[in-house]
């Protein structure tokens, strides 16, 4: 079933941050470092102000006096040292971009104007870039008088790892290189901030993921109360996870507002958005897995070196990323010993942060790669040995070694689907006679494990105020339509009509008579909006027992009504029906106008609620774990080491499917980014810290006509601790898509002399790795 | 992401243009298709004082033919050329090469003349003038200028127009039919600037190579004719195992590649040595069907 809002959307009547126009409103520009690491001084603003339609130039002296600095904090990571941050840097800048001036003028052009005439003086620092660098003993310091760059080490052992490894009949080792990338949505940040000195009121409209938790930032940075801060997400242009942090441009925007008393906008170019927008990823991994001698998988062992850029992002941590690896690292298989070692490292980059499928593709590529290489030193199909490493059905629940509760997962019964679906005996027949005729092919599989719907202790325990609980409000309306409220978010995903679905079979009426109003933290419920897959499992939960309660109250004053018992009626398609015989009784419109209109007609203390509401958050499984399987058939260029992408599977199990079409548009979707990450998308900086990714020119997006077709199936197994049973979708296309995509070419690769170890792939690597140009120095 | 300030001006004839260029000479810059230009002035990279604004002067979107010399208008745009007949008749290597460039909506607006004006290194346009011996025409306030697309080329983004000059259209020689032309690039993506492309044109006489020209693109600063590998090929039949050779070693030998380290030098090499054989093969053995990546 298409979404209700598509016809909308690709009329071009979506409504967007910067669509929306405030009485009054004026534009902010940012002047950024231009140094990745400076101590600087903001000398003369003079001539910036006066140039007409420049209606205020800003600095750190205006701004902090209204807007306190944050730091991210984690309580239960209390060694975590991550430095203060503010809406616009003061005397030190610490990553080429950071905002340390705000302009404010008639026009975004003047705004620009401006800047130019600002006069700074600036003295360069040493910075802090390559990650191998900056995570050194003696690396240059990412921030003055920082002892160290590793601002986190975290540790984990279960199981005797030494002993396996030790008693191992065979042990294979990678170490994989994951460069920065990042998001990109359509619609860059935004955000329009109005605050009213009559009411001291603030109403932003922001193109974010989560606008109450958004809210609570808002107000607590400007000493406000939530009651007086509204935060309106009305169309989000995609987001990512880019747009579920704390950006020091959209704090100043609301302080600028806040002092000027008047609405400011800002709405990031694509140069600022590729060089501002978190970044993501950017490990270098050492990991080894251990093999006994009836090849089962004993001990994996991992050591992650991760970038965090200059600050962990504020408010959920840049480690967050790292940290979902070690979890999903070995994630479809049963062994028992494993040891992690992670170093996140401050750099004077851009901070990195949550994206989509966050982590959990390095983990996928790490395990993934081990898997093939185990495989190959057996002497067997990776497919063999991963049937016979999978976690078995009948073992769960079963407990990771890092401490996933591993339930309803089905790795067997996904290969098989896969098997059958590519065909595999005859794919792997009509490989080797593509091969006899020089053509370089290889085919790759990634089996992943993905967490989603996180619960409430991931952020609850360190402290982060981060909902995961959704609210839904439901109203009935005198026709017999459905009026919904809910706190989940629609950035382009689809959950809206998903919500409408959901709602609309628990109630009894056609989807069509649902109307969900997301985003709006004055007209919905406390709730946790856009992240970690979340919308079908805990909204889509939550929404389904308040359409349940309300479809009680419409039972009861129906059988009231019919001088019969409530449990004698069903509600089906907007009509009251007798249960035994489905016979047509009365319209719900008559159950609803009566209720409304016509109280006096129901017997006295019916007290008929026309509108309800339900509070939802898991109390069980901090996570609910997915499973699934990617396959990838790819083709490299012998000249020129460029791969192809052929041909894309996926099967994928997400428990209940809601709207099979909206799921199936998220696994592509995300497979498309997988394979961003895997071929072409890449955040540089130079030795010294200048970005080199900011045009779409330089950052390379995978483009329609340079994918393969993406086959999509399922396999269906629901949460068992749900009246649903709907897990996350919407992130694992991007969980698999990179380690297929590594595979298959290293598969390819087989012939020859080289492999790969690094992504995006690039074809200068590849020809090494063809032995057609000799290999890197060094290397 | 918003340009500075400028005047915009928008002549109505050829004269009146060069006349506002004259005048206004280096703080000028004349806005054709605007596909660099106007991300160059949004990004402040270039600020001009004025803008000329040609698409309203007539004339000089004209694709015509006399006798053996095809002209493009300057404004005419990178679709207009892909698809005139008589330009796949005269200059083919042109009709291929476009394909390449860019995405359609680019093809839609952008120009021949704002291409060979900028002069980027992968751009395809340029060397294929080169390759096809044509003639870049000026005008100014002082007539016409004609100037060798070999000698137009002068390295980074770098030509001999003048500060005063419009590039009012190109002149190529039409191919007969004893001419054949073969052009291939690789590019990260489809419609992406090239990392090394080839650009080939032959004239055979009793089925050997009497007349040779082939440039290369993102391969060196600037386009240039490849003199010592098209000797490679002269006085024998096209495509011969041993001249094929020959002209790859020669074009090792010949070639100044652009430095950087995500495309190092060698890569290009690399690439373009595999291609000069691809395409010259391709020409001496043509399929039907589609270009192999």
């Amino acid at each position: 079933m298409p979404r209700a809002s598509t016809r909308r959307l690709v009329a071009g009547r979506g409504r967007y941050v910067d669509d929306i126009p405030a009485k009054g409103e004026v534009y902010a520009a940012f002047l950024r470092s231009p140094h990745a690491h400076a101590a600087f001084e903001v000398v003369n603003i003079s001539a910036a102000a006066a140039i007409p339609g420049v209606v205020r130039v800003l600095t750190a002296e205006d701004i902090d006096p209204v807007c306190p600095p944050w730091k991210c904090v984690l309580r239960n990571a209390p060694d975590l040292q991550s430095p203060e941050q503010r809406p616009l840097a003061r005397r030190q800048a610490v990553f080429q971009g950071e905002p340390i001036a705000l302009v404010v003028a008639q026009s975004r052009a003047i705004a620009e104007d401006a800047l130019e005439l600002i006069e700074v003086e600036w003295s360069e620092r040493p910075a802090a870039i390559s990650l191998e660098a900056a995570a050194m003993p003696d690396a240059v310091p990412a921030h003055e008088n920082l002892k160290s760059n590793i601002c986190w080490r975290f540790e984990h052992r279960s199981g005797d790892p030494d002993k396996a490894f030790a008693d191992a009949e065979h042990v294979v080792q990678r170490r994989l290189v994951f460069a920065r990338k990042t998001g990109v949505p359509l619609e860059p940040r935004g955000i329009l901030a109005s605050y009213d000195p009559s009411t001291n009121a603030l109403t932003v409209h922001v193109s974010h993921q989560m606008p109450h938790q958004f809210q609570l930032h808002l107000a607590e940075l400007l000493g406000m109360s939530p009651l007086d801060v509204r935060v309106i997400c009305s169309d989000i242009g995609g987001a990512f996870g880019i747009k579920m942090h704390v950006y020091p441009e959209e704090v100043a925007v609301c302080a600028a507002s806040r002092i000027l008393g008047r609405p400011v906008k800002f709405i990031a170019d694509r140069v600022e958005s590729l060089s501002s927008d978190v970044h993501a990823r950017e490990h270098i991994v050492e990991a080894r897995m251990a093999v006994n001698t009836s090849g089962m998988i004993t001990a994996i062992d991992v050591d992650d070196i991760q970038g965090l850029g200059a600050y962990s992002v504020y408010p959920r941590s840049s480690t967050a990323e790292a940290m979902s690896a070690l979890r999903a690292v070995g994630g479809p298989y049963r062994f028992d010993n494993y040891h992690a070692l992670l170093r996140s490292v401050l750099q004077n980059k851009v901070m990195t942060g949550q994206y989509r499928s966050v982590g959990h593709p390095v983990a996928a590529a790490i395990t993934e790669a081990l898997v093939e290489d185990a495989a190959a030193v057996r002497g067997e199909d990776s497919i063999v040995f991963r049937q016979r490493n999978f976690l078995p059905t009948e073992a769960m629940p079963w407990v990771s070694p890092m401490g996933a509760r591993m339930i309803d997962l089905s790795h067997h019964a996904c290969l098989e689907r896969m098997l059958t679906l590519v065909d595999y005996p005859r794919l792997r027949q009509e490989i080797d006679t593509w091969r006899q005729e020089g053509r370089i092919v290889g085919l790759g599989l990634a089996s992943f494990v993905e967490f989603t719907a996180t619960g409430a202790e991931a952020y609850g325990r360190a402290h982060v105020p981060v909902s995961s609980l959704d609210g839904v409000m439901l109203t009935m309306e005198p026709t017999g339509e459905v009026r919904a409220q809910c706190s989940a978010s629609e950035i382009g995903q689809g959950i809206q009509q998903g919500l409408a679905q959901i709602i609309a079979d628990a109630v009894g009426v056609r989807a069509d008579k649902v109307r969900v109003a997301l985003g709006d933290t004055a007209a919905s419920p406390h709730g946790g909006g856009a992240w970690s897959s979340r919308g079908a499992a805990i909204t889509g939960e939550t929404a389904w027992t308040a359409g349940r309660k309300l479809r009680n109250e419409l039972l009861n004053v129906a059988a009231a009504m019919l001088q019969t018992t409530a449990a004698s009626l069903d509600l089906r398609d907007g009509r009251i029906l007798a249960a035994d015989t489905g016979a047509e009784r009365i319209a719900i419109g008559d159950v609803a106008r009566t209720a409304i209109f016509h109280p006096y007609d129901l017997p006295t203390g019916t007290n008929a609620q026309m509108s309800v509401s339900h509070t939802w958050g898991r109390d069980a499984d901090p996570f609910l774990p997915t499973n699934g399987v990617q396959a990838s058939l790819v083709e490299i260029d012998p000249i020129s080491g460029l791969v192809r992408p052929l041909r894309h599977w996926v099967v994928e199990d997400c428990g209940r499917i809601i709207n099979p079409l909206l799921v199936d548009e998220q696994i592509r979707g995300g497979v498309v980014q997988g394979i961003g990450e895997a071929l072409y998308e890449i955040c540089r900086y130079t030795e010294d810290g200048q970005y080199g990714s900011g045009t779409l020119a330089d950052y390379l997006l995978p483009m329609a006509a340079d994918m393969p077709d993406i086959v999509v199936a399922h396999v269906e197994t629901p949460y068992s601790g749900s009246q649903l049973g709907a897990k996350g979708a919407g992130e694992a296309g991007t969980c698999g898509a990179p380690a297929a995509v590594l595979n298959a070419v290293n598969d390819a690769l087989r012939p020859f002399s080289g492999r790969i170890d690094a992504m995006p792939i690039s074809p200068v690597d590849v020809l090494r790795a063809l032995g057609k140009l000799p290999a890197k120095a060094g290397a | 992401m918003k340009p500075p300030r400028f005047d915009y001006l928008r002549p109505q004839t050829l004269a009146e243009a060069v006349e506002l260029l004259d005048r206004h000479g280096g703080d000028a810059a004349i806005l054709a298709g605007g596909q660099s230009l106007m991300p160059m002035l949004n990004l402040r990279v270039a600020q001009p004082a004025v803008l000329i604004d040609i698409n309203a002067v007539p004339e000089l979107d004209r694709i015509g033919r006399s006798g053996d010399r095809l002209s493009i208008g300057g404004r005419a745009r990178h679709n207009d050329v892909f698809r005139s007949a008589e330009v796949a008749q005269a200059a083919p290597l042109l009709t291929v090469a476009l394909e390449h460039v860019a995405h359609e909506a680019i093809r839609n607006r952008g120009t021949l003349g704002g291409s060979l004006a900028l002069a980027d290194p992968a751009a395809e346009l340029p060397a294929c003038m080169v390759c096809l011996d044509a003639e870049i025409v000026t005008a100014s306030v002082k007539g016409e200028r004609r100037i060798p697309a070999g000698a137009f080329f002068q390295g980074l983004y770098t030509t001999t127009l003048e500060p005063n000059e419009i590039l009012a259209r190109v002149d190529v020689p039409a191919a007969g039919t004893d001419w054949r032309f073969g052009f291939d690039e690789v590019a990260r993506r489809r419609g992406d600037f090239a990392m090394a492309g080839v650009a080939v044109a032959v004239r055979e006489e009793s089925k050997a190579v009497a007349e040779c020209r082939i440039s290369l693109l993102g391969v060196e600063m600037s386009p240039r004719r490849m003199e010592a590998v098209e000797m490679c090929l002269l006085d024998a039949p096209l495509g011969t195992a041993a001249n094929i050779v020959a002209a790859q070693s020669a074009l090792r030998d010949t070639l100044e590649p652009i430095e950087g380290s995500e495309i190092p030098p060698e890569y290009r090499i690399q690439i373009a040595h595999e291609l000069l054989a691809r395409v010259i093969r391709a020409m001496a053995a043509p399929v039907s069907g589609k270009r192999t990546h």
